[in-house]
């Protein structure tokens, strides 16, 4: 399949803008949707529509089937040990705040440690944060370097602080993003997984763009959670996935309590039942989370090999364009990582690209380009830590999925010459 | 020129481009052409809340009238509050009070700005009239 024909399948693309061709360059807040997911969506919604697991009729077994089917290709597609390991939600903010609430209660008292990236989303530090407000519990945090490279050594000091006898490790879990949705860089989680465990620390990835850009296989990583929303994957709103270790999630609390998640009800007391559904109170979201096998279908497609490098090709037309700017700062370095053990992976820029530009603020150039046709994200990004680092007060982002073309960044490159002239 | 006058003069103004570019345009040069404000006095409490860009509004008042000046570190939101300038300052407390800001939909202004300038724009009206009922009371 050519990446014309995988356009295709995106009926949004063909929509005009201020009369201008739509060029959305705005996929690491949300990607565009296949007819096939619309279609899925649809189709639930007009003919199986019921309320999943409770009935005994048509329409919720149905219902159920989707729901489960969904489960089954999301637990495929990070390639999880058993679906009791895959936790629905409503997104990875949802995910992420699951661990933060039912993990930390199990195991997070005071005086322990949590460790998380320099360079998160705020959805993965706002509840880690308030998680040690709650515990009494201390958070750290695990530096970037001006490339946006995490300092590992920083990391196994800490370890090893909050480790002062064996077998007593106060850090009780670090929590970093697999791809930064501000630098776009593919951080070498496995590792950052294998120093931790080393040190007897669980880890947590949040994959948000780790899942759109990655191969994720959760057993490989060996992470303890893995974090990810549907919407960024071509999947319908509001859905997310937590991928837990069983070992972990047996031992955790719900977070959540209401419908289905319990076991035996008595007016003074609920035993709960099994996984995942200790962790999925209240009617799921089935309709849109029964689109992920349509959705990781199209993700998969996209990895074929014409498509993969043409989105490379485009992708390194716009990192050489972009660099060609003196008066332009794109932020984050590509470069080979280098473990313990030799070279292990590398920094890989990830259709991702941030920056600014001498004189010219960030909101005005995503204005203008807004009006030339071109759907770009400004500002902080949800991510005010990572631009404070670099000591600006907002950047511009073009974040590219494999549907958009070479014309496109050419496009792109064209207005945002044409923007920078008139803004300046 | 009343400011009823003024809004009317930049509402066809406005309308005489066909594309929002050149409305830009024309907003980027009145924000260009906006007397250079001291940098000391940028400070928090002349920054007006709610703009993404930062924007900071002074008013003095002369003769009985509001004289406001600003800036701003983005470039059409210094074309906003610009123009917001040209039609209210240099007014009486009591006439910026009474007029209305209808002038900015008419433009079309609203419409064709992010949510988060739109309601950065909003700010900024709020604050024109808070210093011009302060200046009233005064």
């Amino acid at each position: 399949m050519t990446t014309k024909e995988f356009r295709e399948l995106f009926p949004i693309l063909t929509r005009k803008v201020y009369g201008k061709d739509l060029v959305y360059f705005d996929n690491a807040a949300t990607s565009q949707r296949p007819r096939s997911v619309l279609d899925k969506f649809l189709t639930l919604s007009q003919e199986s529509n019921a309320n999943i697991y409770r009935a005994v009729h048509k329409l919720s077994a149905e219902a159920t089937d989707a729901y489960e089917q969904a489960r089954e290709a999301a637990r495929a597609f990070v390639n999880a040990g058993s679906r009791e390991e895959i936790i629905f939600t409503s997104g990875c903010t949802a995910a992420i705040n699951t661990v933060a609430f039912s993990f930390g209660q199990a195991f997070v008292k005071a005086g322990d440690i949590v460790i998380v990236g320099e360079g998160e989303h705020h959805s993965n530090l706002v509840p880690w944060q308030l998680l040690c407000e709650r515990a009494g519990a201390t958070l750290k945090i695990l530096p970037i370097d001006d490339k946006g490279h995490w300092d590992l050594s920083v990391l196994k000091r800490l370890l090893a602080e909050g480790c002062p006898v064996a077998a007593a490790q106060r850090v009780k879990l670090v929590a970093v993003t697999h791809i930064s949705n501000v630098l776009g860089l593919v951080n070498p989680v496995e590792e950052l997984i294998r120093l931790s465990h080393a040190a007897g620390a669980p880890v947590l990835v949040d994959g948000a763009q780790g899942i759109v850009h990655e191969r994720v296989d959760v057993q490989a990583m060996d992470c303890d959670f893995y974090a990810f929303s549907g919407h960024k994957v071509y999947a319908a709103t509001g859905t997310g996935v937590l991928y837990g270790k069983k070992q972990w999630l047996e031992q955790m609390p719900p977070f959540l309590s209401g419908g289905e998640m319990v076991g035996t009800v008595t007016l003074e007391h609920a035993d709960f039942a099994g996984l995942p559904h200790k962790f999925e109170a209240g009617t799921g979201n089935f309709a849109s989370i029964a689109t992920f096998p349509e959705a990781f279908e199209t993700a998969l497609l996209a990895r074929e090999p014409e498509i993969a490098n043409a989105y490379e090709e485009v992708c390194a037309y716009l990192e050489d364009a972009l660099r060609a700017r003196g008066d332009l700062r794109l932020y984050g370095e590509s470069e080979t990582f280098r473990g313990e053990a030799g070279p292990t992976g590398a920094y890989r820029r990830a259709g991702v690209f941030s920056f600014t530009i001498d004189g010219v603020h960030h909101e005005d150039v995503a204005q203008v380009l807004d009006k030339m046709g071109v759907a770009v994200r400004s500002g902080l990004m949800c991510a005010e830590p990572v631009i404070r680092h670099f000591g600006v007060s907002g950047m511009v982002r073009a974040s590219l999925a494999p549907y958009n073309t070479m014309e496109e960044a050419e496009y792109f490159i064209k207005c945002l010459d044409k923007a920078i002239n008139l803004l300046r | 020129m009343t400011i009823a006058e003024k809004q009317a003069e930049l509402v066809e103004a406005f309308s005489e481009f066909d594309e929002w570019l050149d409305k830009y345009e024309y907003l980027i040069e009145m924000g260009k052409a906006l007397p250079s404000f001291p940098e000391e006095k940028k400070t928090d409490e002349r920054l007006i809340k709610g703009c993404q860009s930062r924007v900071w509004l002074d008013a003095q008042t002369v003769d009985g009238k509001v004289v406001f000046s600003a800036d701003s570190d983005a470039i059409i939101t210094r074309g906003i509050i610009a123009m917001l300038i040209d039609v209210y300052s240099n007014r009486t407390p009591e006439e910026i009070l009474q007029a209305d800001d209808q002038f900015i939909d008419k433009i079309g202004l609203r419409e064709n700005l992010s949510p988060t300038r739109q309601n950065g724009l909003l700010s900024m009206m709020q604050t024109i009239r808070q210093l011009a009922e302060t200046a009233a009371q005064a």
